[in-house]
């Protein structure tokens, strides 16, 4: 964006460090280079997941007889499929499909409020702000009962050292995995506050730009695109 | 804070279809995510490997629409968009020597 860099363009001359050479001011470049090495950390997450799954038994039954066992990997639709509320009620994945819902909608909020960081609309970053906020706790509450449904399961549930559902690993890998990506929506959220209380407060209408949005912004749907990985490698496939 | 310390800053109209494709991007991711649950339910778990395969294309698809348009990678600078792009291609490595790794633990045991 023009506007951006040149709100971050010092006086300086090229060879005095006056230039951006990637056209990005400091913060927002290793805000960058930190989702880089973010995505490693999640990567070698799934990664794992996929050489433990692959080290285990198979199932080689039909998903209408699948019963669960210790002895292979479960199907994860025939262990999410729980939906608050519906008690008894079989609704494979749809929980977790409100949740990616909620968080593809928080993306957009809060590419709204970098937008209208652009244009120096106070009101309208306060308003998206504080959609991203909320959709990021709506986020947050449903992962939290999810954890509750996965731990008590149907009386044995599961913790890191045994699990109903299938081998232990099964269990180990849900708690790191979906807990490693909640605490980046928990900071998320955390650093959305932020943001808002200094857009409320005009901090940024005072500095002249609403950069610090864009750099949270990529913060956030970062935990938006980590989630789309998770929502398929652990989930569907 | 003292309103009179304000300084009066000029807000720039809104670009409608820049916002329009905006929320088009959320659409399509959507749409993706519900083709993805067509796909789970609708293909049956015999073909594994197609679906498999179905979901990381739609997987790829929609992290190029987050990275691209949300975070707004495609606009900036060639060098910052490849120098994301490229260190990505360790955790392809990454995935394959693990996963390769693990299907030979499955034939020992």
């Amino acid at each position: 964006m023009s506007s951006t860099s040149a709100a971050t363009a010092s006086e300086r001359s090229a060879w005095d460090g006056g230039a951006s050479p990637m056209g990005a001011s400091y913060g927002k470049l290793m805000m960058w280079f930190f989702l880089l090495s973010d995505a490693f950390t999640f990567s070698a997450l799934l990664i794992t997941y996929g050489l433990v799954r692959s080290a285990h038994g198979v199932y080689e039954g039909t998903v209408d007889a699948f019963k669960f066992s210790q002895e292979y990997w479960p199907i994860p639709e025939k262990v999410f499929e729980a939906i608050p509320f519906f008690h008894g009620l079989e609704a494979p994945l749809v929980f977790v499909g409100i949740m990616t819902f909620i968080l593809i909608m928080s993306s957009v909020t809060m590419v709204l409020a970098v937008e209208a960081g652009h244009r120096m609309d106070r009101v309208a970053v306060e308003k998206w702000m504080l959609w991203t906020i909320v959709g990021g706790i709506a986020f947050l509450g449903c992962q939290a009962w999810e954890w509750s449904h996965f731990i008590h399961g149907s009386g044995v549930g599961a913790s890191l050292t045994h699990n109903e559902y299938g081998p232990p690993d099964f269990a180990d890998f849900f708690f790191f995995i979906t807990g490693f990506h909640g605490f980046h929506v928990f900071s998320g959220v955390c650093f959305n506050f932020l943001i808002y209380y200094n857009t409320v407060t005009g901090v940024y209408q005072r500095r002249g730009h609403y950069e610090m949005v864009e750099k949270v912004g990529l913060y956030w749907h970062f935990v938006d695109l980590v989630w789309v990985f998770v929502f398929t490698f652990f989930y569907l496939v | 804070m003292a309103h009179a310390e304000e300084i009066e800053v000029q807000v720039i109209p809104a670009d409608k279809a820049k916002i329009k494709k905006l929320w088009m991007t959320a659409l399509i991711l959507l749409i993706i995510t519900i083709v993805e649950f067509a796909v789970a339910f609708g293909v049956p778990h015999e073909y594994k490997d197609a679906r498999v395969w179905i979901f990381i294309i739609m997987t790829i698809v929609k992290a190029a629409y987050i990275v691209g348009e949300f975070m707004h990678l495609r606009y900036e600078s060639k060098v910052l968009l490849w120098s994301i792009l490229i260190p990505t291609l360790f955790i392809i490595w990454m995935l394959t020597a693990f996963i390769y790794e693990g299907m030979a633990i499955s034939t020992v045991r």
